[in-house]
């Protein structure tokens, strides 16, 4: 099964997100991420969404979801070269006095320590998901006490020409 | 407003509407749908909607007062059916609005445009779990073409105007607006939008040139080719283009079972249905055929069985349907068009050219002459099948029937050789048990001088038989015809076939005596349990200047053949005993 990443151009209605995630439920499909946010244009909201399926089965939830009528349109991302982005924050089980050794392993990353306790600080980091998820291993190795992540942002590169992007 | 509007308004006795005048919303609401020519409205009250029944009260519309929700539904969903124009009902907050579900799920399934318009309870109270209160726009988002949750007394006449656009375009089907209490109690000078502007939505479809040439092309150069032609060429009313389309081409045409009717079955080229209860010839056409032609039907499971892989296995698939999503939903398609069937088979006809299928039409003749739908004549018994054949020879075809879910509804698809467009109403997608009655209310409403016909199972009518109290209180002069097995025979059939005759919970021998349920109606009862019985009773109904009941006692052992098991494929299909 293929990871895609969607992306979904909607009103800024009450309960679209209900009705987007309602529609991936009623298909069987399964949500690995979302995340909602403003856009360039004011009432409209983005969703990008990451999900796993063959492409038929990623055509057909592309249709479907354009059927709701608060959907603008849907591109799937993952047919072109596009930039994701996920930031994540990771509690971590060390003391003040590993900071010099921890900030080592984060610095390679452009991660950054943004809060030191007695005995976990929270490491910051922003990347694809495969970077976060390479820090993470790292880091397990302290103990991770807590994990949260914001799931991908996504954009489509500007070396594409908006026409080739398959959109539905 | 238009001219016209106003013309036709005079026109019916619609009082002129003043514009800019301070309205409550509820008055708000009742002139919007004035202004959609809302002549019908299907409900019941409740605190909720006590603000909307007070506008009701004296108005110019026609509410029929069932007495349940679904009720309401589902006949307007029959109003719908039978007319093309959208079903509007109303029910109050929680139980009333939940009392909707069902029917909002079958009319979703079977694409009917229907507005249906729920109260809540204040938005004070919103979320406090307060008395009657349901989250209905959240529970129906599933089975919804669209929902409006109405915040604010000014956006009420746009959310009006879009529910009635999106329920009666496209592919149509079912838009809710909840309303809840302080919103129809407010005021505000009443407007109504001109025009409707959905951003991203696709009102129709017209496919372009190259796409119709496309088409054409892979049709012509098939010479075993059938028409699968669905419930879209009803909603479409493409009947004629289908007709104009299938004889210049000199292809057969297949109907699904919401296709019936969209094709006359009576015509040479008519295969009628195809499918786990369709006939061989059907069936036999779809396994032979070297080209598939979809034209708005949707390849459900009851006719691929599932089996997308071995569906159709020679043909290549050609698919022309409203609704991108069903293109290649299904089963693989050669050829696409994401099109208004009507508009897609217009421009095709001029370019279209009549294909080499003389050998498959007259190969399809012989094996229609050979296997027709067939069943044991019994001396004095009255077997279903016959009933059906009664009622069919007794109207020449020209009914309105509906159905409810079941055997019956099996037979009426096979033995009712449908002649026109929106005759044949029946909850093909949810298979809806007691939708049958009420739908034929709403379709008696919609055609006063038709005969309509409600084929109904002792099973089914059960659930919705308190119905029979508005056929008599507005004299609507349906005619109920119960296929009177005294059980639940679908059930009973599957529990035999494939579960070693252990019948379990489908014995309905103690049923109320559907005569005398009539009559308590004040409604004509009437009782056949033979062939000769029920052809006199019969008559005696068909005269009758009013509803009717009549309860056919039927074999009980009568199974639906031809049969193709669940799981298995077309070619394994069991044509029954002779």
């Amino acid at each position: 099964m293929q990871r895609h990443t969607i992306s979904v151009l909607v009103n800024d209605q009450p309960g679209v997100l209900t009705r987007v995630a309602t529609l991936f439920g009623q298909r069987g499909f399964n949500i690995d991420s979302i995340t909602v946010g403003g856009t360039e244009e004011q009432g409209l909201s983005r969703m990008i969404i990451t999900t796993g399926g063959d492409d038929r089965q990623i055509n057909q939830l592309m249709k479907q979801l354009h059927k709701l009528i608060d959907v603008i349109s849907v591109t799937n991302l993952s047919e072109n070269p596009f930039v994701s982005r996920e930031l994540a924050l990771i509690k971590v089980t060390a003391s003040p006095s590993q900071l010099a050794e921890l900030n080592g392993i984060v610095e390679p990353f452009r991660a950054a320590i943004v809060d030191v306790g007695p005995s976990s600080l929270i490491v910051q980091v922003t990347g694809d998901t495969e970077k976060i998820d390479a820090l993470l291993v790292l880091l397990q190795s302290y103990g991770v006490i807590e994990l949260t992540r914001t799931g991908s942002v996504a954009m489509a590169r500007s070396i594409v020409p908006a026409t080739a992007a398959a959109t539905v | 407003m238009s001219v016209e509007m106003a013309e036709l308004q005079k026109k019916n006795g619609i009082p002129p509407i003043q514009f800019g005048e301070e309205v409550t919303g509820a008055e708000t609401l009742l002139r919007c749908l004035i202004l959609e020519q809302v002549e019908y409205i299907f409900g019941y009250p409740g605190g909720a909607v006590l603000p909307i029944y007070d506008s009701l009260y004296g108005s110019y519309f026609k509410h029929i007062l069932t007495r349940h929700e679904q009720g309401a539904i589902h006949a307007a969903d029959g109003y719908a059916r039978a007319t093309g124009k959208p079903g509007v009902c109303i029910a109050t907050s929680g139980p009333g609005a939940t009392n909707l579900v069902t029917g909002i799920a079958t009319a979703q399934m079977d694409s009917v445009p229907l507005v249906c318009i729920t109260g809540n309870v204040a938005q004070s109270l919103i979320g406090t779990d307060a008395f009657q209160e349901a989250n209905i726009t959240g529970i129906t988002i599933p089975i919804t073409k669209h929902s409006y949750f109405v915040r604010d007394i000014r956006d009420l006449p746009r959310m009006v105007k879009e529910a009635f656009h999106i329920a009666t375009t496209g592919r149509p089907g079912p838009v809710l607006i909840d309303i809840p209490k302080d919103v129809a109690n407010a005021k505000a000078p009443f407007t109504y939008p001109d025009q409707v502007e959905i951003r991203g939505y696709r009102a129709s479809l017209v496919p372009s040139d190259e796409e119709v040439q496309e088409f054409v092309e892979a049709v012509s150069e098939a010479k075993r080719p059938v028409i699968l032609a669905g419930g879209g060429i009803i909603a479409a009313q493409a009947e004629k283009e289908l007709r104009d389309f299938a004889e210049k081409t000199r292809i057969p045409v297949i109907n699904t079972f919401m296709g019936l009717g969209g094709f006359p079955g009576t015509h040479e080229l008519s295969l009628a249905m195809p499918g786990m209860h369709g006939n061989y010839t059907a069936n036999q056409a779809l396994l032979n055929a070297d080209c598939v032609i979809g034209l708005g039907a949707r390849f459900d499971d009851r006719i691929t069985m599932g089996r997308t892989k071995e569906f159709a296995p020679k043909a290549r698939i050609v698919h022309v349907d409203i609704d991108p999503a069903e293109l290649g939903k299904n089963v693989e398609t050669a050829v696409t068009v994401a099109g208004d069937v009507k508009s897609t088979l217009a421009k095709a006809i001029p370019l279209a050219k009549a294909c080499d299928s003389e050998a498959w039409i007259s190969q399809l003749k012989e094996w229609r002459e050979q296997y027709p739908y067939k069943y044991k004549k019994d001396g004095d018994v009255l077997k279903p099948q016959a009933v059906i054949e009664l009622l069919y020879n007794s109207t020449d075809g020209e009914a309105i029937v509906t159905t409810d879910v079941g055997q019956h509804q099996m037979w009426t698809a096979q033995y009712y050789k449908f002649k026109h467009p929106r005759s044949f109403i029946s909850s093909g997608g949810l298979g809806t048990m007691g939708f049958g009655f009420p739908a034929a209310i709403g379709a008696q409403i919609a055609h006063p001088d038709r005969t309509v016909i409600s084929v109904v199972g002792d099973g089914g009518f059960q659930m919705t038989n308190q119905e029979l109290a508005i056929v008599s209180q507005y004299n609507i002069p349906v005619k109920v015809a119960i296929v009177n097995n005294q059980c639940l025979g679908m059930v009973r059939q599957w529990q035999e076939l494939f579960y070693d005759n252990r019948y379990s919970q489908i014995d309905l021998t103690c049923s109320p005596d559907f005569v005398k349920l009539a009559e308590a109606y004040g409604v004509k009862g009437l009782r056949a349990s033979t062939p000769e019985e029920a052809e006199a009773v019969w008559a005696e109904a068909l005269a009758h200047d009013g509803p009717v009941v009549v309860d056919f006692r039927v074999a009980q052992e009568e199974n639906v053949y031809p049969m193709v098991a669940s799981g298995n494929t077309l070619d394994q299909m069991e044509l029954g005993d002779d």
